[in-house]
């Protein structure tokens, strides 16, 4: 008797952990609503059938915030797309957890499905390995937000909407120094994170070449690092005015409460990872008070309400940078296939290499949340002008 | 200067590991068995402890006894479905079921309160004292911390050598088998460890994110992590040791980011680890057990 009740329980235990994956962790169910709508339009609305779109990002997992972001970004814009009438799409989105392994079994989940094009992955360490698998099988690969350079690197099919690390480095060193907001830096990065170091590491050598004197440089060993005061004390006491964190929000937020708290106030600066930090749930946002930081997207801007709107009343939340990421990657698909003249009944091989052709294209450019004429170059990297923003009042105000 | 300020970040770090190693060390002491959920019912009690403030306004001292009560009853739940029926199996098969619950507290909660991480809003108001113009500080959370490590440690003591129910975990833990032939109920003993030790959880969880204000579903796994390692450092099952082997690490931990390199500071705190467990195996305050063969 004791066993059945035992197994039974055992039972459920694994119903609920399966039923944790199926549900993305998404805090709200009518995601899943959205997406059912979304892909129903498109197979009543095809005529000539539907692209297939294979999807890959974090929903759960230490990560799934990034990943639920470009998922339902994306899914927004498909539903967009799919109204039109015209080239319609489908999407199938697989769970990878931010893992290399999890993210190459996922793509071959998808590509059993009969993917034709691959949106994903969110998180560089995952993209990079299944980039590898799909250079190999000549699938045309667009990522939103994986922003290593180890993704794109020697493989033509593989291109970013996100700027790559060293680009955000270079960019905000100068930034720096254009707008005269510091004279001695201090840098706090994550040294277990190839974007954390991949900023670092492109900043430091501009700043040198620049003549930017970095005083202190100290590191965490990953985002779940709660206490900073080591690096904070080594901040202050070298006397730096300005506190560069190439780093995401959570750690973050934690660094801007301690500084406060030990009465340290220089001007912190923050790259697109810190976008989100304003929204963390409970965050006293007056902390944040003059944080700056370069983020492709800004929602408070004008072009962004619409999609805005439709994100919250879809989400029940305020789309981040990497929602607009998403939504951006699928319109610059779209304007592709568009351009490039495809059709669903296309082999990925053959689509694989008109996209390739079409994005590199000297006269493709397409116009989105997080830039305006975004170009590509044949390494498969962005082109676009990042947006200093500066917190004030709780809102971002453009610098 | 600078050095009392890494001191005292040191040892506020330290005592969140400390309150949540005593819990570990509690079990372990008794139950025999390393419960890796431990974190995630701290994290769980503090997502409870949290939601009871900002949804149904309780005050603070009310929502740190819900979570307290939440966390004793899953704690119980638990060790009914998950650990009982192993009573009898290896320990290594305990030891894996304990790191699935682990996986499965983290992945439920994720459904339960989504995967946005929150700000926790400290649940000590006392801002704390300033030194020096404010160049030492000494914060609230720290201080509350501190005592409450202290106060814990004493009445934990005092209940395992002073009660008839500790003196019955006293017995179940040295031999199961003699504990029961005497008329101890070790199943209701078990149960009552893992019930105070979930408490204790609950407890730690407020305090972690009081101080450390991030909370998200993986929040309890890495600080859990590190309150075992403190737990093992003080000689796991010693109550006293607990307190000690987290203040320690925390302080090493900070000064040896500090004065060696914020790259390695985990590594210097497994490295003194290692050197400890080498002249003293059973860790600083451990009881050299003689086994009978």
């Amino acid at each position: 008797m004791k066993k059945v009740l035992s197994l039974a329980l055992a039972c459920t235990m694994l119903v609920s952990v399966l039923a944790g994956c199926g549900g993305g962790a998404s805090s709200a169910s009518s995601g899943a609503a959205a997406s059912g709508a979304a892909s129903s339009a498109a197979a009543s609305g095809a005529e000539g059938g539907v692209f297939k779109i294979g999807g890959i990002g974090p929903t759960t997992g230490s990560a799934a915030v990034y990943g639920l972001a470009t998922k339902q970004g994306a899914e927004i814009a498909i539903e967009e797309i799919n109204a039109l009438g015209g080239v319609q799409f489908e999407m199938n989105y697989q769970d990878d957890q931010a893992e290399g392994e999890k993210g190459v079994s996922a793509y071959n989940t998808l590509k059993d499905w009969g993917m034709q094009i691959l949106y994903g992955c969110t998180t560089s360490g995952s993209c990079a390995a299944v980039a590898a698998e799909s250079y190999n099988d000549r699938i045309f690969q667009l990522t939103p937000s994986a922003s290593s350079t180890d993704v794109t690197s020697g493989r033509d099919n593989v291109f970013q909407v996100c700027f790559t690390d060293p680009n955000q480095g270079t960019t905000a060193a100068q930034y720096i120094v254009d707008n005269a907001l510091g004279t001695k830096v201090a840098v706090i990065y994550n040294n277990a994170d190839p974007y954390s170091t991949g900023i670092y590491t492109a900043f430091a050598a501009k700043a040198s070449e620049i003549g930017l004197e970095i005083v202190s440089t100290t590191t965490f060993p990953s985002d779940t690092t709660t206490d900073f005061s080591v690096q904070l004390t080594d901040a202050k006491s070298a006397g730096a005015d300005l506190v560069f964190l190439p780093i995401y929000y959570t750690p973050a937020s934690l660094i801007l409460a301690q500084a406060k708290s030990m009465g340290y106030a220089p001007n912190f600066f923050g790259c697109d990872g810190m976008d989100g930090i304003l929204t963390l749930e409970g965050f006293d946002t007056s902390l944040a008070e003059g944080l700056m930081l370069m983020t492709p997207f800004n929602a408070a801007d004008e072009g962004s309400k619409d999609f805005v709107t439709k994100y919250a009343a879809a989400y029940g939340e305020e789309p981040n940078q990497f929602a607009a990421d998403g939504y951006d990657c699928i319109y610059a698909i779209y304007a592709a296939i568009e351009k490039a003249g495809l059709t669903p009944d296309m082999d990925a091989q053959t689509i694989c290499e008109k996209m390739i052709e079409t994005f590199t294209a000297s006269d493709f450019s397409v116009d989105g949340l997080t830039g305006s004429g975004m170009t590509w170059s044949t390494a498969g990297e962005v082109s676009k002008q990042p947006v200093g923003v500066k917190v004030t009042d709780g809102v971002y105000v453009n610098m | 200067m600078t050095f009392l300020s890494y001191l005292i970040n040191g040892i506020s770090l330290g005592s969140v590991y400390a309150i949540i190693a005593l819990g570990y060390t509690m079990v372990y002491g008794i139950a025999k068995m390393l419960n890796f959920a431990h974190g995630d019912v701290i994290m769980v009690g503090a997502y409870v402890s949290f939601y009871a403030t900002s949804l149904y306004g309780l005050p603070t001292w009310a929502s740190v006894l819900v979570a307290a009560i939440v966390c004793t009853v899953l704690g119980v739940t638990i060790e009914r479905l998950a650990y009982k029926p192993l009573r009898t199996a290896p320990s290594l098969a305990v030891l894996i079921t304990a790191i699935g619950v682990s996986y499965f507290l983290q992945n439920a909660a994720q459904l339960a309160f989504g995967s946005s991480p929150i700000v926790f809003p400290s649940a000590v108001k006392f801002e704390g004292i300033r030194l020096f113009d404010g160049q030492l500080v000494i914060s609230g959370i720290t201080i509350v911390t501190v005592l409450a490590c202290i106060v814990i440690m004493i009445a934990l003591t005092l209940f395992i050598n002073k009660t008839k129910m500790g003196r019955a975990m006293r017995a179940v833990s040295e031999d199961k088998g003699a504990a029961q032939l005497m008329g101890v109920n070790v199943n209701s003993t078990i149960s009552m460890t893992f019930a105070i030790g979930s408490a204790l959880a609950a407890i730690a969880g407020v305090l972690l994110c009081s101080a450390y204000p991030t909370l998200q579903p993986t929040t309890g796994s890495m600080p859990g992590i590190k309150a075992f390692t403190a737990a093992v450092f003080g000689g796991i099952g010693s109550i006293p040791g607990a307190m000690i082997g987290g203040l320690l690490l925390g302080v090493i931990q900070i000064l040896g980011s500090a004065y060696i390199s914020t790259q390695l500071s985990d590594a210097v705190v497994f490295a003194v680890l290692i050197v400890v467990l080498l002249v003293k195996p059973t860790g600083l305050m451990g009881k050299k057990m003689n086994e009978k063969v």
